[in-house]
């Protein structure tokens, strides 16, 4: 990680005001963006993770948002940069594939002229040209017989070849950096296992920076070399794919690991499950947000917000808990030999939970 | 086919383990046998004439024992929540027959198909379209009640529903609240209550946590296994997740474009997957371990072939990478392969090939 990052989020906030108050999505986060390098932001609905990528972007900027920190891209600051400029560095520079490929394509244009559309808007050449380069990007994805399949409409793909239209699309201006929003959960697990394969190929190709954004550990572990793994608006826990999934600290990093049920475990193991539902983001909890629905929980973790710290003085490992690094590393490694919360709360001494 | 004569279709009886007081006895409570859902193609407005049919389900044969929890596991398209509402009986099967407790449910009517509601139960999906909107979820969970005339009495009613809301870990005070005052995992608990009011023999899990957030699935799917114990259910759960299957299955069945094309135990089957299409589907599963990062695997190539005109004989072979000529000509049937599964394969998988498609077994 000598390279210098290619982009830095620092303390973003993004509030929505809406009826019911003002919704605090993105709650101060910062991360970097390393070239050829893919960061992972892992959570769930309604833990911001979306609307920070999208805010980089410049897509929040209609909703009647207030943003503030910075988003700095070669020494541009994103947040403060005008739509008319902005403009020139999405869909180019910065590119983003969504969800749902299907929404994501309009229905009545052929696939064809929505390519050649995406190189158009940012290259000063003719129509002949930008359909030769839609045609070469569509090979380059993996769609048999592009010089024909050019010429179909939306439908006429199933949803992993649409998945693939997409990131073709988000490829026509070799951008920098790729977000990637949740880019295989609408998709069967053969074909997932496909596109991610076509990402990792493409950033070797192209070297592009990439951001998935996801709720899936599999997926992360699988893509990421760094892993941001937010909560209400916060990230509460960062470092690189191996020490999160060697030495989680974060008691919520804990339950994504714990609460699924994974191929390696063993069969027929308890899942340790989060009690309780996400929080609501226009009155967040007082104190450390996840502290209700916390099994570790201590009494004054409802009033002192933590922030997020090196594990030890100089660690690339970053956790947002009140709780000691030291007790921490006991408790995650009674959980893995099986055991449930409350069973590690008393072999590692803490007092009782009071959530 | 080298399984016994009696019990064609469910190999080796399931291991119960420690977790699961499973009464597994091997008595089959629904037998499934040849089971068949054609979708009509229609061309023409104002007399329509078929000319073609969507293959759904295309001759479908296996048991559910009494006690057990069968996971069905497939891809889009391949079946599975067809076969769910056949057993259910909410299609009507172009072929075949179905048994609950040895009697043919497949041509019932009237009354005797209403009982056999009362048996059998569904939770769906989607937590959100499955309630109604307008109604208070005492009034969904009572529904079950009001359809089939028991619990008459206004005071015992609201008591069951409230039991139930207990049950299944919901405060009985919300009684009078409305579904959107609920989030997703409190809205599949509701609907978990009322599959549970009849106290049913059978209860058909159709993805029953694919549209909860992650930290949600799990308190879900403990629920579903406590329910399990408590209430002596068979269980069918239909999923597409891998992992969620077998962490709540004691068999399972793998279908492909309509057939099932391996079943067996889960230790068998996710020990030594014996079907090119098992292995493919295990390979693609993203483990939660970087260490794992850059692991051999087989991707499969191009997409599911339309069920409306599927390939001949093995259904796979058009993506099978161990397909020979044989596979687009002979269907191979379902039998023992000597690992314990059911494998409908000419050239099951070996140990060797599993490690070269990097499918880590850990049964």
């Amino acid at each position: 990680m000598s390279d210098e990052p290619l982009l830095r989020v620092e303390d973003l906030k993004v509030e929505f005001a809406t009826e019911d108050g003002v919704v605090h999505a993105v709650d101060g986060v910062t991360y970097q963006v390393f070239p050829g390098r893919t960061l992972g932001i892992v959570g769930e609905s309604g833990s911001g993770k979306t609307v920070a990528s999208l805010t980089t972007l410049g897509l929040t900027r209609l909703q009647g948002a207030r943003i503030s920190g910075r988003i700095l891209f070669e020494g541009r600051d994103l947040v403060a940069l005008p739509d008319s400029e902005l403009r020139t560095i999405r869909g180019n520079e910065i590119a983003m594939i969504f969800q749902d490929p299907l929404s994501s394509l309009h229905p009545l244009y052929k696939i064809g002229r929505q390519l050649t559309e995406a190189v158009l808007a940012h290259r000063d050449v003719s129509k002949a040209k930008a359909r030769e380069r839609a045609i070469e990007l569509l090979g380059w994805v993996g769609i048999p017989d592009p010089g024909r399949r050019i010429d179909d409409y939306p439908h006429e793909f199933s949803g992993g070849m649409r998945q693939r239209v997409m990131i073709a699309m988000a490829l026509a201006n070799d951008p920098k950096i790729l977000i990637a929003d949740e880019p295989t959960t609408a998709l069967d697990v053969t074909v997932q296992a496909q596109i991610l394969a076509l990402m990792e190929r493409l950033q070797e190709e192209f070297g592009m920076a990439i951001v998935i954004i996801t709720h899936d550990m599999g997926v992360v572990a699988e893509m990421a070399d760094d892993i941001a793994v937010m909560y209400a608006g916060r990230i509460v826990e960062t470092a690189s794919a191996d020490m999160v999934f060697s030495g989680p600290e974060h008691p919520y990093t804990w339950g994504l690991l714990r609460s699924i049920p994974a191929l390696d475990r063993p069969r027929g193991e308890d899942l340790v499950p989060i009690p309780g539902t996400p929080p609501s983001l226009i009155r967040p909890p007082s104190g450390c947000h996840f502290h209700p629905r916390c099994a570790y929980a201590q009494p004054d973790h409802a009033r002192i917000d933590p922030s997020l710290d090196p594990v030890a003085p100089g660690s690339s490992h970053y956790v947002a808990c009140l709780l000691s690094s030291e007790d921490r590393r006991r408790l995650w490694a009674e959980l893995q030999a099986g055991r449930q919360p409350q069973q590690a709360i008393a072999e590692v001494g803490l007092p009782e939970a009071t959530a | 086919m080298s399984a016994t004569a009696e019990d064609p279709f469910g190999n080796a009886a399931a291991t119960p383990d420690g977790g699961r007081a499973a009464t597994t006895t091997g008595e089959a409570l629904v037998e499934v046998r040849d089971l068949t859902k054609h979708f009509p193609i229609t061309s023409g407005i104002l007399f329509a004439r078929q000319v073609g049919a969507v293959k759904a389900v295309d001759g479908v044969s296996f048991d559910v024992r009494r006690g057990e929890t069968l996971g069905i596991v497939g891809e889009t398209g391949c079946g599975k929540s067809t076969t769910a509402r056949l057993v259910l009986r909410l299609l009507e099967p172009t072929a075949g027959e179905v048994r609950f407790e040895g009697e043919d449910i497949t041509h019932l009517r009237g009354g005797a198909l209403k009982a056999l509601r009362r048996e059998a139960q569904m939770i769906f999906q989607d937590p959100y379209s499955s309630l109604n909107p307008r109604k208070t979820i005492g009034s969904i969970i009572a529904e079950p009640f009001a359809v089939h005339g028991l619990e008459k009495d206004k005071g015992a009613r609201k008591r069951a529903v409230q039991t139930l809301m207990e049950t299944v870990g919901l405060n009985p005070e919300h009684y009078n609240r409305y579904p959107h005052e609920f989030s997703g995992g409190q809205r599949q608990r509701i609907g978990v209550a009322r599959a549970l009011a009849l106290k049913p023999k059978l209860l058909i899990a159709d993805e029953p946590v694919s549209a909860l957030d992650v930290s949600i699935q799990a308190q879900v799917l403990n629920l579903l296994r406590e329910m399990q114990r408590e209430f002596g259910l068979t269980v069918v759960f239909i999923a597409h997740d891998l992992s969620v299957v077998r962490h709540m299955c004691d068999r399972v069945a793998v279908m492909y474009l309509g057939k099932i094309v391996e079943v067996g135990p889960g230790d068998s089957l996710y020990g030594f997957p014996r079907h090119p299409y098992t292995g493919a589907l295990l390979s693609a599963v993203p483990v939660p371990d970087p260490s794992h990062h850059g692991k051999k695997r087989r991707l499969l190539t191009g997409d599911v072939p339309s069920p409306a005109n599927p390939p001949s004989a093995c259904r796979f072979h058009t993506r099978c990478p161990k397909a020979q000529p044989v596979c687009s000509v002979d269907d191979p049937p379902l039998e023992d392969k000597g690992s314990g599964t059911l494998t409908a394969c000419h050239f099951p998988l070996t140990h060797a090939e599993l490690e070269q498609m990097g499918v880590r077994s850990a049964a």
